[in-house]
């Protein structure tokens, strides 16, 4: 039972001085969680606290590997306005 | 009469004020107390006269963020405190404390170092007080500042007043958790993320509360607050009020910066930025008897220079390495440099006051107001050329006197290098954006002014001058308004300016 950080991270260390397991560090590119280490907070808090602070919406995964803040779940934007602007940007 | 430049009461710009009731205005903190105003004195970001002498840097050392703001988005730095869409290189604790210790042996008008970023200093205390701790223990004689979101700030008073940190900048968009839910959809707090007016009431309670901390010992507070047409603009007025009661020596509203390129909220859903007519009425609105920091230019969180420059180029790590410091000499160097620029100050005051007593209308009453933009590289004098300036200082004059509205920035000055200026459609386009930020202007002087883009200007109804080079500011904004005047102008309605 672990959770995971993917390539989305934007390397604000917000997620890591919050771990209790010590289990997110920053290697290469972006942070990533230590699966052997992670314990999902359970025991420590309410909710794993990663996913709790993590800006970035699809950043962190849960075990099942679906995104724990899915698109449009932090910023408020609904993901077809955020796709339309998108392309609009593209077309100039 | 006294005449009042560079005043922000302009709540009675007909008759001006009988002189001994105001004191002297001319760096815009006539109505503080001494000991505030001995304060920010040297505070580029501050006090109005300051910012033409004194360099201040900013550097990037806290990343995290425990709130979301809609006008932010988290790939990119803190938007209260910088322009959205900048990527500051992070730095460590150790690398900010050798790059201001550098800058500052480097360029000694450096007064001031601020964190203010990328995310909230702090979210990341560790981070930002070690920098500070460094700093503090090496070259004393840099005054400290940190803006914050206030979520944290209750927690970290004791530690900010440990460490003589005396200018705290807390970013409050609103005092109603109905108008904040509007502007905050979450904020972390007691470990867990809180949504919606909920976390919104959490974060105006701690905002308050520390703003009531740090005045009840005395370090002083500055709040920003960002206009978001439709959401708080009105609310700010209530805001203002309230900070100002409170005691907050300064409360500065910028303007909402929102593209869909930014990828905020704001910018894809549609929220409109507010036009300069309406950032200036609220400005005007919330000023009454207190100081509006118009000449905030929202600099980068790791700009480093006097306002309007960056000259972080010349500081990347690799350089700093290479630089040897004697922190003793360095800031005996900084001692002189400033007490140079203090006689310098000092000099000019005496001038002034000196012409002040001669001073008579600067043209018949009734005149309408002319806004004057001018170019200039710091110093407080004309010495910017037209083609090289990214950032415009407005000016208003009217009979009465002149006042300073506020800087427009441009993203790319006329000329691309010293001597190249660029051709064809592109430079059509570049021209167009520096005429359209000056729309509510009829003249800009600059050190000089050339061929092509002073016909350019004329045709847009914008009067080049060049005649006025390395004069004082103020002098060639009252001197360009009598040309105006002499020239029988017609003026700009700057009322209408005021819809687009
Ligand atoms: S879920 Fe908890 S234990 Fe696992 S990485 Fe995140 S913060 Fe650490
Ligand atoms: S909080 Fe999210 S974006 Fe920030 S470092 Fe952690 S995983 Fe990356
Ligand atoms: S406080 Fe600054 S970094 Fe945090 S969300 Fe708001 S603008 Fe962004």
């Amino acid at each position: 039972m672990a959770l995971s950080i993917i390539e989305s991270c934007v390397n604000c260390y917000a997620c890591e001085p919050l771990c209790p397991s010590q289990a997110i560090s920053l290697s290469g590119q972006h942070f990533l969680i230590d699966g052997t280490k992670c314990t999902e907070c359970d025991g420590d808090y309410a909710d794993p606290q990663c996913a709790e602070i993590c800006p970035i919406e699809g950043a962190i995964l849960n075990a099942a590997g679906e995104a724990i803040n899915p698109l449009g779940s932090l910023t408020g934007i609904p993901p077809f306005k955020m796709a339309q602007a998108m392309a609009e940007i593209q077309a100039r | 009469m006294e005449l009042k430049v560079l005043g922000q009461d302009n709540a009675a710009p007909q008759g001006g004020c009988s002189s001994g009731t105001c004191g002297s205005s001319e760096d815009g903190m006539g109505h503080l107390p001494d000991a505030v105003r001995e304060k920010v004195h040297n505070h580029p970001c501050y006090s109005e006269e300051a910012h033409h002498f004194y360099a201040r840097m900013h550097v990037a050392v806290a990343p995290a963020c425990n709130i979301q703001c809609h006008y932010c988005n988290r790939k990119y730095d803190c938007a209260n405190e910088s322009r959205p869409g900048v990527v500051s290189e992070l730095l460590s604790p150790d690398q900010a404390a050798k790059k201001v210790l550098a800058v500052a042996s480097e360029i000694p008008q450096m007064t001031v170092l601020g964190v203010a970023g990328p995310g909230d200093p702090l979210a990341n205390p560790e981070r930002t007080f070690a920098t500070f701790r460094e700093i503090y223990a090496k070259a004393p004689d840099i005054k400290l500042c940190l803006s914050t979101n206030g979520l944290a700030l209750p927690d970290h008073v004791d530690e900010i007043e440990a460490l003589k940190v005396d200018h705290v900048t807390i970013t409050i968009n609103c005092v109603d958790p109905e108008v904040g839910a509007k502007i905050y959809p979450w904020v972390f707090w007691n470990n867990r993320r809180i949504k919606g007016a909920k976390g919104a009431k959490i974060l105006i309670e701690r905002q308050q509360k520390g703003l009531e901390m740090l005045l009840e010992r005395g370090i002083l507070v500055k709040v920003n607050s960002v206009l978001i047409p439709g959401v708080n603009d009105e609310h700010l007025k209530e805001v203002s009020r309230i900070v100002k009661a409170k005691g907050a020596f300064l409360h500065n509203v910028m303007p909402l910066i929102a593209e869909a390129e930014h990828g905020t909220f704001y910018g894809v859903m549609g929220q409109r930025g507010p036009s300069k007519q309406e950032l200036s009425d609220l400005q005007d609105a919330c000023a009454g008897d207190m100081n509006m920091m118009r000449h905030c230019r929202q600099c980068r969180a790791d700009a480093v220079g006097l306002l309007g420059e960056d000259r972080g180029q010349e500081f990347t790590l690799d350089k700093i390495e290479a630089m040897d410091i004697d922190y003793e000499a360095a800031m005996n160097k900084r001692a002189n440099v400033h007490a140079g620029i203090e006689a310098h100050r000092d000099a000019l005051r005496a001038e002034k006051e000196l012409a002040d007593g001669h001073e008579t209308l600067l043209a018949p009453l009734g005149t309408p107001p002319a806004r004057i933009a001018v170019t200039t590289k710091g110093g407080g004098v004309i010495n910017e050329h037209f083609g090289h300036a990214k950032e415009f200082l407005v000016y208003e004059a009217s009979p009465e006197g002149i006042r300073f509205i506020g800087p427009r920035k441009v993203e790319n000055a006329y000329c691309v290098g010293p001597d190249v200026c660029p051709d064809g459609a592109e430079k059509g386009t570049v021209l167009d954006a520096i005429l359209d930020s000056l729309s509510d202007c009829s003249a800009v002087v600059s050190a000089k002014v050339g061929i092509e883009p002073w016909s350019q200007l004329e045709a847009a109804g914008i009067t080049p001058n060049g005649a006025y080079a390395m004069d004082l500011i103020e002098d060639a904004v009252k001197g360009m308004y009598g040309d105006l005047v002499d020239q029988g102008w017609s003026a700009k309605d700057l009322h209408v300016q005021a819809a687009s």
